[in-house]
């Protein structure tokens, strides 16, 4: 689906994690060109 | 195996809304940005007072006047239905106000960097000898210096101290070049300072100090020069000010996971005799106050986050009767666990809990991030201690230990309700254990997990998450363990008199 | 939305191109996700950051809607937000996403 795209990752620590949202991204074809994570605690 | 106890706890809060508005990061990034935003413009209107912040429910329970089950039945939301006769002083500790802490400031500086005004410092010094654990530190109020003398200094950099609006003191530079002497660096480390001696005040009453052998600092705050920052010693300067000369001490830090990781670092000193007696503490952030600030103004609220945190809890030898700290039952997020929230709490939680031959419904309660929920929900963080409640109900769920129909009864019964303010690590794990440890001593309930969560990702050296655990549990008393003991000596003399007896026989029939 | 992130989706939508981008988000509350999006759509509501007025109109999903959750690795989704499945409020984020997006095309 997001096959030749590049993926901004916008993760939150109580949330879903930046980085547990880019494993899934990439298997959707995406390349992740950036993956954070926001805190507010 | 002779685990370590949890002998006592202290819990303290400070209430700063100067500092929030002078000191708070995101006061003072706003101011800079935006200078002529409402959200400046109206800041000291949206502050709560002394007597609205010593009555809101979640600090009454974190100051131990209150139980977690108390506020859970208690009239939401919390901030506008504050208990106009509550006390500042509670059985952990104490909400003190603003004025005191910065006699506490002076009081904690050695390197006279703290200057009050003349006239503040005549009226402090007054008010300081009728607190009951700071009286003996009144004479250590400096002569004050004249309000233009204090205004000099803030054209020379120093941070001002405010109370009321009204510039009172200032904390100096205390270098004149070095960036991590700055007067905003020195101000946020004597605050960490200061109010950790105030938990560590609490902590030791009635207790005798000379048998504590060691401090560990868990706070979020770097201590040093320019050639070493963050090179510390908290954790020694608190044991100074408060006169334990028989310890010294470390900081640990490791974000909000640090008090978790301080506490299994202080049973692993006990349990292994090197010391009888570790104390883990932590003083306040001050660039955290006000963190949410504009969230809570944007939704009509007071600034909720308007105080500093801080703890103390005594870790020592088994006495047989405080909550054992289980050791072998140490929960940890390991570099190669990955960042998903279910590999997390399946090390934190599920894992050692099976180490033990433990379930987790077998755990009475779980605290992982006590944050208030009136702070972090307008923020869009959600209810963060319930969050944490809810995964390890759906991983119980996952794991075949619960019943899906069972997910809101036993987040209803093992978790609690937040009541610690927003200050990173304040609010991680360790909150439980001054309720956790009278719930177990009144025989309520016979155990509980405390869990410290950390962003790592925030310090920019790692994407990686951390996390550590433990359980503590009611103490099974130390007779059947000195019987079991006793018992074994007895057999040994058994054998021993046994083999005496049959090599006698054996000599006297060589005789014969 | 944090400023250095906003600066961040600026910075990449002007050297990728908006067109090539997607913006995938995490937040664990429908209202904070929606403004997350809104910000990447029609600009920085609060107007504080980079983004501030600059419509950068780029796809932007939350990773529980639906089309992720159908359209990568079942297993991978699994392990890495099963269990926040039944924690997060998936059905109020969705809707939010849904309504932020359909009233910034308007």
């Amino acid at each position: 689906m997001f096959t030749g795209k590049k993926a901004i990752v916008i993760g939150d620590r109580d949330g879903i994690p930046g980085p547990a949202i880019a494993e899934v991204i990439k298997t959707m074809g995406a390349e992740v060109i950036f993956a954070s994570t926001e805190c507010f605690v | 195996m002779n685990f370590p106890v949890i002998k006592k706890s202290a819990y303290a809060l400070v209430h700063t809304p100067d500092m929030l508005i002078h000191n708070g990061t995101t006061q003072s990034n706003e101011r800079s940005n935006n200078p002529n935003s409402d959200y400046v413009k109206n800041l000291e209107s949206s502050l709560r007072s002394y007597a609205e912040v010593v009555g809101y429910a979640p600090y009454q329970t974190y100051i131990g006047n209150m139980t977690p089950e108390d506020l859970a039945s208690s009239t939401r939301p919390w901030y506008s239905n504050y208990n106009k006769s509550a006390d500042s002083q509670g059985k952990f500790g104490e909400i003190l106000s603003q004025d005191l802490f910065y006699a506490l400031l002076q009081i904690s500086d050695v390197f006279d960097l703290v200057k009050l005004e003349v006239n503040f410092a005549n009226a402090i010094k007054e008010k300081l000898v009728k607190h009951d654990l700071l009286s003996k530190f009144s004479d250590k109020i400096k002569q004050g210096l004249e309000k233009a003398e204090i205004e000099n200094y803030l054209s020379e950099n120093a941070e001002g101290l405010y109370e009321k609006g009204e510039l009172v003191g200032c904390v100096l530079d205390a270098h004149k070049s070095d960036p991590n002497l700055t007067s905003h660096y020195m101000l946020e480390n004597l605050a960490v300072k200061a109010s950790g001696v105030l938990a560590l005040l609490h902590l030791i009453k009635d207790l005798d100090i000379s048998e504590i052998g060691y401090v560990i600092e868990c706070s979020e705050e770097a201590i040093g020069d320019q050639n070493q920052r963050g090179g510390g010693n908290v954790a020694k300067s608190i044991a100074e000010v408060v006169g334990l000369n028989n310890a010294t001490g470390v900081d640990l830090r490791g974000f909000c996971a640090a008090p978790t990781h301080s506490l299994v670092n202080a049973a692993s000193l006990v349990q292994s005799g090197i010391f009888k007696n570790v104390v883990i503490l932590a003083g306040g952030a001050v660039a955290k106050l006000g963190m949410n600030g504009k969230d809570h103004v944007k939704k009509d609220m007071p600034i909720l986050e308007d105080v500093l945190g801080t703890f103390a809890v005594l870790v020592s030898e088994n006495d047989g009767i405080n909550p054992i700290i289980r050791t072998d039952s140490v929960g940890i997020h390991t570099v190669g666990h990955g960042s998903s929230p279910q590999a997390v709490t399946t090390a934190l939680v599920l894992d050692p809990l099976a180490k033990i031959g433990k379930k987790i419904p077998d755990i009475n309660k779980f605290c992982a991030e006590m944050q208030i929920p009136e702070m972090t929900v307008p923020a869009g963080a959600g209810d963060v201690p319930t969050q944490n409640i809810k995964m390890i109900a759906a991983l119980a769920v996952k794991s075949g230990q619960l019943e899906r129909s069972a997910m809101p009864k036993f987040v209803e019964e093992h978790g609690y309700q937040g009541f610690a303010p927003t200050q990173g690590h304040i609010p991680s794990g360790v909150p439980i254990i001054g309720h956790g440890r009278e719930h177990i001593l009144a025989g309520n309930y016979e155990n509980f997990m405390v869990i410290g969560k950390g962003s790592l990702f925030l310090g920019r050296m790692t994407n990686l998450f951390d996390g550590i655990s433990i359980v503590i549990e009611k103490n099974p008393g130390l007779k059947q363990k000195e019987k079991k003991d006793f018992n074994r000596e007895e057999i040994r003399i058994m054998i021993a008199q046994a083999m005496k007896k049959t090599a006698e026989l054996l000599t006297s029939e060589q005789e014969v | 939305m944090d400023l250095e992130i906003q600066k961040r989706v600026k910075d990449f939508a002007e050297k990728e191109g908006k067109e090539n981008l997607v913006v995938i988000l995490g937040g664990a509350e429908a209202e904070a996700a929606g403004l997350a999006a809104e910000t990447v759509l029609t600009g920085d509501p609060t107007f504080a950051g980079p983004l501030a007025g600059i419509a950068l109109d780029l796809a932007v999903y939350h990773v529980v809607e639906p089309i992720i959750k159908d359209n990568c690795d079942a297993q991978v989704y699994d392990d890495q937000c099963g269990m926040m499945e039944m924690v997060l409020d998936v059905e109020a984020i969705c809707d939010e996403m849904d309504a932020i997006r359909s009233s910034c095309a308007a």
